[in-house]
């Protein structure tokens, strides 16, 4: 029962990660038109302002290591922690959540700027064309960040106080063995409230009703003298700033690196073709659903039946529901059914 | 259908055929004789020229790319001292050694790098321009087990000494073993055969073990290995399961950890992978467990610093083994450090010192041999016996192309002084006790085969 009980919170967390950057790519998808093969890489970009946030935090001051003799070799100490001892220590600490301070404004900028820059000159292209220029741009921004940052994760620590587990089991009486990280269950947490608060945006808002209409119907909406591309714009940098976000919170899960991206975009994609394409809610869903069909077919009592299911367990649900229901789990009709 | 005959054109189409048989045996057969008659010819042969280039393929893209970069750090340095610049580094305290500081044999070492990507396929491709557009004489590096078998496999093909970097799997000088391919890092048995007495002695002899590994060649005979050496010691194996190479959340395959039973788990996982895995495993609590009265452990079988600064403070106490840790106090480590420290204000990786210690061991060969033809630099090697590069006396044995050496069991350390201080030198295994027959069933299988000149 514990182990079935973990591999839910497993797959809850893990598709959390993937529910948020397939949402961004739904609602470039449905609003712009656009198969933004680069969301990926705003994730990695999001994690990596976690990384230059700390880094930026512990700007040290070298002094000379006197336990290396063999050569001129340096010590660092960082001058928060020299000007404001344990106060700076802990500011160092608290890196990653401080680090959504930097994330918000940078990856609203660099929404806007992909989007004004670049995107915005393949919307009456084909599908093809988009896929290639996107990817392209990936490419290019995850050299970039490993020119900067090394091929290696850099590990961004937890504060000291979720760095541990949370004892589950105690909570609810059953085993010991039920326990969870505190990162990985605030990181749930998190994924729910930015997955519901963009929800509530579009939902509760006019701005979001506007956004929606022009999805239904962009023809339509510009008709009625709204100037629904601007709004489009908004929207783009807001699915920059979800997955940037994501990419923030999931540092001290998985220690970022420069191909972080590529390895999820390939994921969020099946999840939007499974949740249907342009379809918030069935993103979200297939991600969730998806994230725990992965961490159920890694369980050694289902590998020992079918040995490797957990490599494609993924891909052949995909094959499943498009068989079944060809235009996704939640998908519309007339989308991407030129 | 028209037919031709020796009347009306002389030739009939039986002639021609013939003919043509008759032309290429007579052309063909001495190529095939007579190959590898000639000594004196190989390929990629330096002539008359001033210099002669060397082929380093080492990851500079890819999961392994901070240690490929530290891996091309060390050739560089190599290539200076063999030239004569700089201090020497381990030139100095290599013994035997006929290296003079002049280059190879009188000719300037010249050097062309590839991109090995830690991917079997780029890394012939790179490897094979390197021969065949470069003109290498030697190829050597790479990161990765099923990067150096592929690589090694493609110089025995071309005719080309293959000096392996960073190859850990019982494989590349077991079954996969070739005439022309050498490899001074120590494997997985070496470090099974190390780390199973200083496991027992730590955490005694009852352990259940339960071992995550990298599903490739590499991990699957580390895992072998490790489960021989534990087994040895009285513990049990729980469970084995095979991951993903770059499976990035290993939460998935951890969780079933926690209700095994066992209280011990055995990551045979490198680079990235480890640094993962083994955060994720100290995230999820298992290092603060405790199962059948035993405190949870953690073994991480290979080990390197580098991997141990990306995992941070995580590795604290948790023992591994490696072939070469620049902390060493012999006089060739001593001078290998500070040679490179003043270079680059770091200390060296393992990855760093097998790759300068390769480059040095192939031009001392060449100087001996008096030749660059690889099959006698080939010969030169095989048996060879030196010391004062780091790992005290050691051996090329000529069976099987693998050098014998001691070998470290190390930790992370609890208090590090400095931020290349990560782990600590727990105990020097004496060579005796980790080597082991040719024909040692988890090396059985493969066969060197002759050696190639590519002529």
């Amino acid at each position: 029962m514990d182990s079935i009980l973990l591999q839910i919170l497993n797959g809850l967390d893990k598709g959390g990660a993937y529910a948020l950057i397939a949402l961004g790519l739904t609602l470039t998808f449905g609003t712009l038109g656009v198969v933004n093969f680069a969301h990926g890489a705003i994730f990695m970009i999001g994690a990596f302002c976690a990384v230059t946030m700390n880094k930026l935090l512990t700007i040290s001051k070298k002094v000379k290591d006197e336990s290396i003799t063999f050569f001129d070799a340096f010590k660092e100490q960082p001058y928060l922690e020299i000007w404001f001892g344990d106060t700076g220590a802990k500011i160092v600490e608290y890196s990653v959540p401080l680090s959504i301070l930097l994330a918000v404004p940078v990856m609203i900028l660099i929404g806007l700027a992909m989007e004004r820059g670049l995107i915005r000159h393949f919307y009456k292209r084909a599908h093809a064309d988009q896929i290639l220029v996107t990817f392209g741009l990936a490419i290019i921004i995850q050299e970039i960040v490993r020119h900067y940052f090394g091929a290696n994760p850099i590990p961004q620590a937890a504060p000291a106080i979720v760095a541990g587990s949370a004892s589950i089991g105690e909570w609810f009486g059953l085993g010991p063995n039920l326990v969870y990280p505190w990162w990985r269950l605030i990181y749930l947490v998190f994924a729910l409230v930015v997955l519901g608060s963009v929800f509530a945006f579009l939902q509760f808002t006019t701005f979001g009703m506007v956004v929606r209409a022009g999805m239904q119907d962009r023809e339509t909406v510009g008709l009625l003298g709204i100037n629904i591309q601007k709004r489009f714009t908004i929207v783009f940098a807001i699915a920059a700033l979800v997955a940037g976000l994501a990419g923030v919170m999931y540092t001290p899960i998985l220690p970022p690196d420069y191909h972080m991206g590529m390895d999820f975009l390939v994921l969020s994609f099946v999840v939007v073709v499974v949740g249907g394409m342009g379809s918030l809610g069935g993103a979200v869903a297939a991600g969730f659903l998806l994230g725990i069909l992965q961490s159920f077919a890694s369980m050694n009592e289902v590998k020992s039946i079918l040995p490797g299911i957990d490599q494609i367990i993924i891909y052949l649900v995909a094959v499943v529901v498009l068989l079944v229901r060809p235009r996704g789990l939640m998908g519309r009709k007339g989308v991407m059914e030129d | 259908m028209s037919k031709l005959t020796k009347k009306g054109s002389q030739w009939s189409r039986r002639d021609v055929l013939k003919a043509t048989a008759a032309t290429g045996a007579i052309a063909g057969a001495p190529m095939f004789f007579t190959r590898h008659a000639y000594g004196a010819d190989y390929l990629n042969n330096p002539g008359d020229a001033g210099s002669v280039k060397l082929g380093f393929n080492v990851p500079q893209s890819g999961a392994y790319a901070d240690e490929g970069a530290d891996e091309l750090r060390a050739f560089k340095l190599a290539v200076k001292h063999l030239n004569g610049e700089g201090d020497g580094g381990m030139m100095t305290t290599m013994q035997p050694s006929e290296l003079k500081g002049n280059g190879i044999l009188g000719k300037k070492v010249e050097f062309v790098t590839g991109d090995t990507q830690t991917k079997s396929d780029a890394a012939r491709a790179s490897a094979k321009r390197m021969i065949e557009k470069d003109g290498v004489i030697m190829v050597s590096g790479g990161s990765s087990s099923g990067v150096a078998i592929a690589v090694q496999g493609l110089c025995q093909e071309a005719g080309i000494i293959f000096m392996a970097g960073l190859t850990h799997s019982n494989d590349t000088t077991g079954k996969d073993k070739r005439a022309n391919g050498f490899r001074h890092f120590f494997n997985g048995y070496m470090s099974g055969a190390a780390l199973g007495p200083v496991l027992e002695k730590a955490y005694g002899k009852e352990r259940n073990a339960y071992h995550l590994t990298a599903d490739y060649t590499w991990g699957w005979t580390q895992e072998e290995s490790l489960i021989a050496s534990t087994e040895n010691i009285g513990w049990q194996t729980q469970t084995t399961v095979k991951t993903p190479v770059g499976a990035g959340d290993f939460s998935q395959y951890i969780t079933p950890v926690l209700n095994s039973g066992a209280d011990t788990l055995i990551l045979n996982h490198y680079g990235k992978d480890m640094i993962n895995s083994l955060t994720q495993a100290v995230q999820f609590g298992l290092r603060d467990k405790q199962v059948n009265g035993n405190d949870f452990v953690i073994v991480v079988p290979l080990y390197s610093r580098l991997m141990a600064q990306g995992a941070g403070e995580n590795v604290k106490g948790i023992f591994g083994s490696t072939n070469w840790h620049w902390s060493l106090t012999d006089a060739g480590s001593q001078a290998f450090v500070k040679s490179f420290g003043q270079e680059y204000g770091f200390p060296p990786s393992q990855a760093a010192h097998t790759c300068y210690v390769q480059t040095l061991l192939y031009a001392d060969a060449c100087e001996r041999a008096g030749t660059f033809e690889p099959c006698q630099v080939g010969a030169a090697l095989e048996g060879h016996k030196f010391d004062g590069l780091g790992n005290g006396p050691t051996e090329y044995r000529a069976e099987d192309h693998q050098c014998f050496k001691d070998v470290l069991v190390v930790k992370g350390k609890e208090n590090p002084t400095s931020q290349f201080d990560i782990l600590e030198v727990v105990e020097v295994t004496p060579r005796a006790q980790v080597e082991y027959a040719p024909d040692h069933p988890m090396f059985a299988g493969g066969n060197l085969g002759e050696c190639n000149n590519g002529a």
